[in-house]
């Protein structure tokens, strides 16, 4: 495995201060044992994520990238899923090693999570003012009136209308937009550190979107929190994260600050996601497609993992696995933040 | 995350139908080939399907299987342990035992089958007109089903058989009044659920009429559900007929009948015991069968169930 | 939800009324004599058959009897039974109350085995523990509870002497009928409650619960437990006329002097005021309690909506 290569550490971004990163996560490999064999999930994912930073996780389904998110919660389903080897580093210590009770009680007040669809993740038989005070009744022992409150307060920061007469409604009983905003106030409740959004407006419609994306931006500022933006959609990061991971096969394949890889990706599948988006000035032409299917995770193809579906895919690319290296300028200037897992990094970024 | 363990978990049954890659000239399998692919690969459901066509060739070659006159009562040998000319002994009329069971099972599958059968053709039509008329119809059609649902099964079927007197003919009839009401809710509930699927509305915009959307589109359809009640609930109507005899209210008391048979031994009990266990694992062996045969059918009819 | 109580009231009373015209027209309209046997051999005197049909009103008109059958039974009136000459009510009552000592026994039973059972098998899936159960339910479902009745005479009576073969009324003798009765609704319920919570356990909101960070006990017993207990209170207020069904057996297997037992007895005697008043009681308060599970799903299940 030529994972452990990227301790040719990322190099460091602004806003980390002295204290460090929020999140750290070192060669983390998680996998799952299932009845056809051992899928390999994540297979040596490092990143890293510092106070009032955002970082997309871009990726398809199966590439990884949520696997990894819940393995920072500590909510995989295990069995059959187990992180096999790495570290998480939340706030300078591997939570890893904790027990199960401490991690617990890091879980709501220091790292949060928000999932796609709200409407099967909130729990159908409660009152939403339930499932907020929750939060405060459990972690901080608020009275039910209290938590209450509290509850009606919360769902007035994410704006939704009426907060008072409908703290006492059902999941079912509100918009998807609505109900996207419940979820992230669930999730700012106790005003976490950390907040991991997977796929937050996927579920959503369009004209929506965008209104739970700059909610989440705006309060993220605001509390200077650590946000893990996990998506499969790359017109949805352009406007938000700080800096960008894309996944694929439970690897990055390449990191780096977001304006840059919009400007010049240096990896192949970075470059077949951009031309995969549609362009306005390019109305009328072929829209562009990768072709292939996502790889099966039970057998991996030798090599790097994309090469089935790489226009460029030489000999080399089907017998060693690229590591995640730096990429440099043409004069040989490494370019701060940037790393791509391809052996020809440099032909593609110059190319 | 969430593809991951949903591909995992559907695997089981889904990816097991497919035919092997060895036979590829025969690579059309029909639904019904992989409802019985499903039906087959599940091991209860097997031992269920054994257990049944032993109790049907038991009922059918009973005269050729039973050493004696189940009828025959001989006053001089009674309540003699198993063993000997008996095999499991005699009852308190000296009637042979193992010949009785025997029998027994004749009674068990003409009253499970009969009744079932009859609760299915009165809850089918019913419940297709109410399903599929809708509105007035299907209120008149479902406040007299609840009518006959209301009377909890056993007592119902007393009512009738205190009009219609014991006996064979009337304890088939009294389950069947009683248990067509839940075949009428399956399949409506059912039809209700494919009346507006597309393929429904595509008959019916093609010029189709009513009774041939019935009959062709929407009956196919929903009769999966009630195939599966009916073999599960064999075992129940199985058991219902036995209660009402061993109530003594069933069939008549000199019939051999695993209800009379266990109703007669409560008598002898910790003294006589082979009287009530031989019928008692007779009946248990049945019943179980038949639930087994309807699991493995519902199972295999709508593999998202389980 | 008021609105909807009032007309699912309503629908009562329409099942209510086709029962009893079922109930009239099976023992006084179909052929076959009420007062047949009554009073013994002696009783075939004509005169005598007449002056009882007289004095229980059998040769009015049927409407008319069946207004007054209705009335009667609206009031709560049941008539006197044809073989003690004493009010129905009366004899029934305390037999009611043993019936329904039996049956509560056993729902509890049904509610702590069978959710227990179901709750150890689906946390530890696939585990001795499932396994065990998994097999002892199946396995309960092919067992009348006439077999039960028996095989557990046979060990705690016979075998073991824990328990009396008659009921005497006290405590102990309670244990063995209620069990008799509970034994294949609590293997259905557990059953039912594996599945479900199976399903509750894989739902996205058990995951928010746990990401939330509430303790192990919280996201079991609040947010897992009230989906998964859905299905089984439904369950429980269905499987009621089965529970009825069999408290006729284990009466009978026990001597319980219920109104199972009694219903027996009286159809041997052919003593119409006792079935008529078993057979009413029954189907009332089926009916009733299918209304009252009907609600309580809605109570327990926001999204349903009552229309």
């Amino acid at each position: 495995m030529t994972t452990s290569s990227i301790t040719a550490e990322v190099p460091r971004q602004r806003g980390e201060g002295a204290e460090g990163p929020v999140l750290e996560v070192r060669d983390l490999h998680v996998e799952f044992k299932t009845r056809e064999g051992v899928v390999k999930a994540v297979n040596g994912v490092n990143y890293s994520v510092s106070s009032g930073e955002t970082l997309a996780v871009l990726g398809e389904s199966g590439s990884g990238k949520s696997v990894t998110a819940q393995a920072i919660m500590g909510i995989l389903d295990s069995p059959p899923g187990r992180v096999s080897k790495g570290e998480i580093l939340f706030q300078g210590r591997d939570i890893l090693q904790l027990p199960e009770s401490e991690r617990r009680k890091l879980r709501g007040p220091k790292m949060a999570m928000i999932f796609q669809d709200a409407l099967s993740a909130l729990n159908p038989v409660f009152s939403v003012g339930n499932q907020l005070g929750e939060m405060f009744r459990v972690h901080q022992g608020m009275s039910k009136k209290d938590a209450k409150a509290k509850s009606i307060e919360l769902m007035e920061r994410v704006k939704i209308p009426a907060a008072r007469s409908r703290v006492n409604d059902y999941p079912h009983q509100f918009s998807g937009g609505m109900r996207q905003r419940i979820m992230i106030a669930m999730a700012l409740a106790l005003e976490p550190d950390l907040i991991i959004a997977d796929e937050p407006t996927t579920a959503l419609d369009v004209t929506v979107q965008a209104q739970v994306m700059d909610l989440l931006a705006d309060l993220q500022r605001e509390y200077n929190m650590g946000l893990i933006l996990i998506t499969h959609d790359l017109g949805v990061v352009a406007d938000v994260a700080d800096k960008i991971a894309v996944m694929y096969a439970g690897r990055i394949v390449e990191q780096a600050p977001i304006h840059e890889l919009y400007k010049r990706p240096a990896h192949p599948y970075t470059r077949g996601l951009l031309d995969s988006i549609p362009r306005l000035d390019q109305k009328g032409q072929e829209l562009y497609a990768i072709k292939g299917l996502p790889p099966n995770l039970l057998k991996t193809p030798s090599g790097c993992a994309f090469n089935p579906r790489c226009p460029k895919a030489q000999d080399i690319c089907r017998t060693e696995v690229p590591a995640l290296l730096p990429v440099t300028e043409r004069d040989g200037t490494e370019l701060a933040g940037r790393g791509s897992a391809c052996h020809f990094r440099e032909e593609q970024l110059h190319g | 995350m969430s593809e991951l363990t949903k591909s995992t978990a559907g695997a089981g049954p889904a990816q097991t139908a497919p035919a092997a890659p060895a036979e590829p000239a025969i690579a059309r399998v029909t639904q019904w080939g992989e409802i019985r692919h499903r039906f087959l690969a599940n091991k209860l459901a097997v031992i269920g399907l054994v257990l049944v066509a032993l109790l049907f060739l038991v009922a059918i070659f009973a005269p050729l299987l039973s050493p004696h006159d189940p009828y025959a009562q001989d006053l001089t040998n009674t309540l003699q342990g198993p063993g000997g000319d008996h095999l499991l002994g005699t009852d308190a009329l000296g009637r042979d035992q193992l010949s009785r069971i025997l029998y027994g099972s004749r009674i068990a599958v003409v009253v499970g089958l009969a009744s079932i059968f009859l609760a299915c053709v009165i809850g089918i039509a019913v419940g297709a007109l109410a399903g599929y008329f809708g509105r007035g119809t299907d209120s008149v059609l479902m406040r007299i089903a609840d009518v006959f649902f209301a009377f909890p099964l056993l007592i119902g079927a007393i009512v009738i058989i205190i009009v219609m007197g014991r006996g064979v003919t009337p304890v088939i009839i009294s389950l069947a009044v009683f248990s067509w009401p839940t075949v009428s809710r399956l399949l409506r509930s059912s039809i209700l659920s494919v009346r507006e699927a597309d393929y429904v509305l595509a008959a019916r915009a093609l010029g189709a009429n009513t009774r041939r959307i019935i009959l062709r589109h929407i009956l196919p359809n929903s009769i999966a559900a009630v195939m599966a009640y009916a073999a599960f609930n064999v075992g129940g109507a199985i058991v219902a007929e036995a209660s009402l005899s061993f109530l003594g209210v069933g069939v008549s008391p000199e019939v051999p009948e695993w209800g009379n048979m266990l109703a007669a031994a409560k008598d002898f009990m910790g003294v006589k015991d082979y009287l009530w266990t031989y019928p008692s694992i007779a009946i248990v062996l049945t019943v179980l069968g038949f639930v087994f045969v309807g699991d493995g059918l519902r199972d295999a009819l709508d593999p998202k169930l389980r | 939800m008021g609105r909807y109580v009032i007309r699912r009231l309503g629908q009562m009373v329409v099942v209510l009324f086709g029962a009893t015209v079922v109930l009239f027209c099976c023992l006084f309209v179909l052929p076959g004599d009420p007062v047949g046997s009554l009073g013994g051999d002696k009783a075939r005197d004509p005169a005598v058959v007449e002056q009882l049909r007289e004095r229980y009103g059998l040769n009015d008109p049927l409407p008319v009897q069946y207004g007054n059958f209705v009335k009667n039974l609206a009031q709560g009136d049941l008539g006197e039974d044809f073989t003690q000459r004493r009010p129905v009510t009366e004899i029934l009552q305390p037999k009611l109350v043993n019936t329904a000592e039996l049956a509560i026994t056993a729902i509890v039973i049904d509610i702590v085995i069978g959710l227990l059972a179901g709750l150890v098998a689906a946390l530890f899936r696939y585990s001795f523990w499932d396994v065990l159960i998994t097999l002892l339910t199946t396995m309960a479902v092919g067992f009348p509870s006439f077999v039960i009745g028996m095989v557990l005479q046979k060990a705690f009576v016979v075998e073991l002497p824990w328990f009396p073969l008659i009921s005497d009324g006290t405590v102990n003798s309670l244990i063995l009928p209620a069990f008799t009765l509970a034994i294949l609704d609590a293997a259905l319920v557990a059953r039912l409650m594996r599945g479900t919570m199976l399903e509750v356990l894989r739902a996205d909101y058990v995951k928010t619960a746990i990401a939330k960070g509430l303790p192990r006990r919280t996201v079991l017993f609040k947010h897992v437990m009230r989906n998964s207990i859905i299905p089984v209170v439904t369950y429980l207020g269905i499987s009621f006329g089965t529970l009825l069904g069999g408290a006729l057996i284990t009466e009978a297997i026990f001597n319980w002097d219920g109104i199972g037992l009694a219903l027996v007895q009286a159809v041997q005697q052919q003593n119409n005021p006792i079935i008529i008043g078993v057979v009413s009681f029954g189907v009332a308060v089926f009916v009733l309690l299918n209304l009252i599970v009907d609600l309580l799903y809605a109570v327990l299940d926001p999204r349903i909506r009552l229309a």
